[in-house]
């Protein structure tokens, strides 16, 4: 009995050090900061040679929407990371000054803005995909829809296309 | 940091297979190196990428960034994974002699 448990021991220890094949990333909130480190992630795996699927829903649609992606903003009430009292963060002009010093920042470390980066992950082998339900309810259409989507899936469609992949989500 | 000899030349290189002095490459050490990373050729558009990684690594001492690569040396992103197969970045900055690249983007 020793002996098998040491076996499977040797077997999770084979495959953990098994390199990452494929990722399934969900984006799943609207925010700048909620939007980045999916996309940064992604765009990461396909430099590695890791394939990567991404899937935007609820809120993260925003992120695929031609008329949104590229004016996220950083939430600045609510986020008790930012250290910045709720009542200062909801003066009107806070979020977009907070967004501005983000995306100030982001520049500077290359950092694309969303569409770019999307343009890119999809150039790099990377599919974009988007939320079935979260379309519906949201009332979208094909035309809102940045060009790089390749398809509206559902839940089911998603893990279908997940198989093999690590499943994360953001 | 390990000594080994590529197209004639003996050459040190990083615990990553990095070469450690971007000095010693030339287009035979070019060459080969591109033969170990799985490419049977170069051509113009390889050094394209190659010649901007080195540039880039001289002027700054560290190489660009992907999007820097693909917006200022004519290759779009299409095209660099095309031409570098599997993990780009990583094997170009081989290929062209300078460290493994720092960035995330």
């Amino acid at each position: 009995m020793s002996t098998a448990i040491l076996e499977e021991e040797n077997a999770l220890k084979t495959k953990a050090s098994e390199p990452v094949k494929r990722v399934s990333i969900i984006i799943s909130k609207g925010t700048l900061d909620g939007v980045y480190p999916g996309l940064i992630m992604a765009n990461g795996a396909r430099m590695e040679g890791i394939e990567a699927t991404v899937f935007f829903t609820f809120f993260g649609m925003n992120a695929i929407l031609k008329k949104k992606m590229d004016k996220l903003k950083v939430a600045t009430v609510g986020n008790p990371a930012m250290g910045m009292p709720t009542l200062l963060g909801a003066i009107p002009g806070m979020s977009s000054f907070a967004t501005h010093m983000m995306k100030k920042e982001m520049d500077r470390l290359d950092i694309p803005p969303v569409s770019e980066f999307i343009e890119m992950i999809e150039d790099a082998g990377g599919e974009i995909y988007g939320c079935k339900a979260a379309f519906e309810m949201f009332h979208l259409k094909e035309e809102d829809l940045c060009a790089q989507v390749k398809e509206i899936i559902t839940v089911g469609d998603f893990y279908e296309k997940s198989a093999g992949a690590q499943i994360i989500f953001t | 940091m390990k000594e080994r000899e590529v197209a004639g030349k003996v050459v040190a290189f990083d615990d990553e297979n990095f070469m450690v002095n971007y000095k010693d490459w030339d287009l035979d050490v070019a060459t080969a190196l591109a033969e170990e990373e799985g490419l049977q050729s170069l051509n113009d558009r390889h050094f394209t990428v190659l010649e901007f990684l080195r540039r880039t690594y001289e002027e700054k001492g560290t190489g660009p960034t992907i999007r820097r690569l693909t917006k200022e040396s004519g290759v779009p992103t299409k095209e660099l994974y095309a031409l570098f197969p599997g993990a780009p970045a990583k094997k170009a900055a081989r290929i062209a002699g300078i460290p493994k690249p720092k960035g995330c983007i």
